[in-house]
């Protein structure tokens, strides 16, 4: 009777875990790698496995070169190489996923310590990186069936919805139903809203998110797009094209509702949609960006620890006529 | 009738299958049996018998000064053949009762002999202390403390716990199907105690068959039979009472502030033995269970008998035990040895092979929010955890961190597999310590 295993309570755990959470992740982008596959073909699916294999071997190398514990097992750096690969242009040379992986995992994710640390999303900022590095690159969007495999086709480039609104760059707007499937010019995974609506049903379903960033980021950008529609377009029009194009479903659904970055609370969740629609929306509108979300969750989660702080639940048994604290 | 509950709590595999069907089965008390003095939360008491001595089963053997506090009795008659340090349900060695079964079950004098109409309130609350009935539910906080209210606190709610909401244990289950009328005889005089015309019994909807039993027996008696669900911690006071009544306990308060006296359905089922026939509070109900147990099972047991005993009334191990659990896997407490006897708050024995015994390793917190939207308390634990690991005491009492109750939710969500709870437990442990020292100075 010696060997008994003392423990402190609970002795029982659900059986749900960290890597459970990130697997449930990463099946919820296939719909849209798959849409990215049928619009720019196998590339896609190479340009995503590069930024997997580069994030995943990024944390890994770092975490012995440093001595520490390796955490790959836990599939948050394969979630972000998928995450940057799908904020890539197709075109994007195997070198970009390189560089957007470092900085991703090793100066967002490992310098802040590791996962659970970083304060901005890890994916977010190695496209941020890249695009101010090479903008070039970085906004060269193929449209869709111009791809070649594995080399990039000398790809026919189209504007993005966005960028022709904004008057920055000549074209014709897509249908509004193209743009929900996703024939349209962009990155790899933003450009089907129909394939990432799909993923984050399954994510809600999983119980993984709750739809309270997604859907308020989504309502207030539709509503403030709609109340204040760009020039030329009706506010239907206005507000369909902002919200089914520039990545914002994307957005919204996988990068704003990354558990590390953004707010822990119910209602703090609701702050970080609302924060996040309206930034968007004024980048969009009076910034010299075309898109908008990236910088616009990237903010958000800055404010993250402020809003958490702000937002912390009323202790059970809190009293009005607060007396003296806890006891 | 719509199905109460709290905001918060999680669900559990309820684990009950394995015993809730199964009646109770009364094991013979062993050679020797164990009572330690120190059964719960209270004074320790002071022997009344001396080595050597003959006692009887129901004998008093033990019993403090105290008020916080209730004796002690004898489950068996016999001899007493050690005062000496044992093991009890802490893992700690404390000043134990050692009596050597004669097997002739000689009972002592009924602790009073009045019937049970002629009791007036204060005679009733001296008989619950004098019966030594604590709370049967596991913390075994001394009932006739609870039925004692100040002065100034009028008490307006009855809130009868049949919801045993701990994965594995059905021994409150049993209580109410096989001693449904012990229980109503008990409420009644709880009734009558506290001058109240109502009752509320709250059972959650996992025991169907319990719920209409007592439906049944209670028609029009002011006995509200309370359907909750089925949400772990529904049985903890501040929740049924949330639940039932919609009150909130204030921070650092307790039931009678709101006006309301929680007592757990076996503990009322006790009470009802001592008024009516002058019974102490001598055995109890274990459900022994556990995936290494070859017959799990609802055992009546002679208080001071060794888990070893109950093990062997459910035909051995089936696989090598690797944890023992006292109480239920949620709150309950790892025991280091199969010779620690049962006491007044033993609800329940588990037996875990090696499959079920161990933790996982944790990884760092990944901020899902899952063990701030389970708290029923309404904590942000992973907070609370971060602030505990770095010893920061002002932080963790500005973050409620007194308000947690340990009910171990938040460890059991979190996919990280964080120790956020036994991190609590550890700053908390702290503050008192710091309190304790300040108090001193
Ligand atoms: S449940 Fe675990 S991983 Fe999730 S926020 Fe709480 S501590 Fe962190
Ligand atoms: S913090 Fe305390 S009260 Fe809240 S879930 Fe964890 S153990 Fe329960």
């Amino acid at each position: 009777m010696e060997n008994m295993i003392v423990s402190s309570s609970p002795h029982i755990r659900d059986r749900d875990r960290t890597s459970h959470i990130m697997r449930d992740v990463c099946i919820a982008l296939v719909p849209a790698l798959i849409a990215s596959v049928i619009y720019f073909g196998g590339r896609a699916v190479y340009i995503t496995a590069l930024c997997m294999i580069f994030s995943v071997g990024a944390e890994f190398l770092w975490q012995k070169l440093t001595g520490r514990p390796v955490t790959i097992s836990d599939g948050t750096a394969a979630v972000t190489g998928m995450l940057l690969a799908f904020n890539l242009p197709v075109s994007a040379p195997w070198w970009i996923c390189l560089i957007g992986s470092v900085v991703a995992i090793i100066i967002a994710k490992q310098f802040f310590g590791g996962v659970g640390h970083n304060f901005m999303n890890p994916a977010l900022v190695g496209r941020a990186f890249l695009l101010a590095s090479w903008p070039v690159i970085m906004t060269k969007w193929s449209a869709p069936f111009t791809t070649g495999f594995i080399i990039p086709a000398d790809t026919v480039s189209s504007a993005t919805p966005l960028a022709i609104m904004k008057g920055s760059l000549e074209g014709t707007l897509p249908g509004i139903f193209d743009m929900f499937i996703g024939n349209i010019g962009g990155c790899i995974g933003e450009v089907s809203s129909l394939a990432l609506l799909l993923g984050g049903v399954y994510l809600v379903i999983r119980k993984v998110i709750s739809v309270r960033i997604p859907l308020t980021y989504i309502l207030t950008v539709a509503v403030l797009t709609f109340i204040f529609p760009s020039v030329g377009l009706s506010g239907f029009d206005s507000m369909m094209y902002n919200i089914l194009s520039g990545g914002l479903f994307l957005g919204a659904i996988f990068m704003a509702t990354d558990y590390v970055t953004s707010p822990i609370t119910a209602r703090g969740q609701l702050i970080m949609g609302l924060g996040c629609g309206i930034l968007t929306f004024v980048i969009r509108r009076f910034g010299a960006y075309p898109e908008g979300v990236s910088y616009s969750i990237l903010l958000m989660n800055v404010a993250t620890p402020l809003i958490d702080r702000f937002t912390q639940p009323k202790a059970f048994g809190t009293v009005k006529e607060k007396k003296g604290g806890a006891q | 009738m719509a199905k109460l509950t709290f905001s918060g709590g999680i669900h559990p595999l309820g684990k009950k299958s394995a015993t809730k069907d199964k009646p109770l089965v009364t094991i013979e008390a062993p050679e020797l049996l164990y009572f330690p003095l120190s059964q719960h939360i209270g004074a320790p008491l002071k022997p009344l018998v001396s080595v050597g001595d003959k006692v009887l089963k129901m004998q008093k053997i033990a019993d403090t000064d105290a008020f916080m506090s209730a004796p002690l009795h004898s489950s068996v008659s016999g001899k007493v053949k050690d005062i000496g340090m044992y093991l009890n349900h802490t893992n700690s060695k404390v000043p134990t009762i050692v009596i050597e079964n004669d097997g002739e079950y000689q009972d002592a004098e009924p602790i009073h002999t009045k019937s049970i109409d002629d009791l007036s309130p204060d005679e009733m609350r001296k008989i619950i202390r004098e019966a030594g009935i604590v709370g049967m539910g596991g913390a075994g906080f001394p009932t006739h403390v609870k039925l004692s209210p100040p002065e100034d606190k009028q008490i307006t709610h009855l809130i009868i716990n049949g919801a045993e909401c701990e994965p594995y244990l059905t021994s409150d289950r049993r209580v109410m199907l096989e001693m449904p009328d012990d229980v109503i005889g008990g409420i009644r005089c709880l009734m009558r105690l506290l001058n109240l015309s109502k009752c509320y019994v709250g059972i959650e909807d996992n025991a169907p068959e319990a719920i209409s039993i007592l439906q049944e027996k209670t028609k029009n008696t002011g006995i509200d039979i309370c359907v909750l669900k089925k949400k772990y911690p529904q049985g903890s006071e501040k929740q049924i009472i949330n639940a039932i009544t919609g009150k909130e306990v204030p921070i650092g308060k307790l039931p009678m502030d709101v006006g309301c006296v929680v007592i757990n359905i076996g503990t009322v089922a006790e009470i009802y033995r001592a008024l009516a026939q002058g019974i102490p509070l001598h055995r109890r109900i274990v459900t022994v269970s556990g995936d290494a147990v070859r017959n799990p099972s609802n055992l009546y047991v002679p208080l001071g008998t060794p888990f070893n005993a109950l093990v062997d009334a459910c035909g051995g191990t089936k696989e090598e035990t690797h944890k023992i659990i006292m109480g239920g896997p949620m709150m309950g407490i790892a025991g280091i040895s199969l010779d620690i006897p049962v006491v007044k708050g033993t609800s329940g024995l588990l037996l875990f092979s090696e499959k079920y015994a161990h933790n996982e390793a944790e990884i760092n917190c990944i901020r899902c929010g899952r063990c701030v939207s389970v708290c029923p308390m309404k904590l942000v634990p992973t907070t609370l955890d971060m602030y505990s690991r770095k010893g920061d005491t002002e932080t963790l009492i500005k973050n409620n961190i007194m308000n947690c109750m340990e009910c171990g939710s938040c460890t059991y969500v979190c996919p990280s597999k964080r120790y956020l709870v036994q991190s609590i437990r550890v700053g908390k442990q702290k503050i008192n310590a710091l309190r304790a020292k300040e108090a001193k100075n």
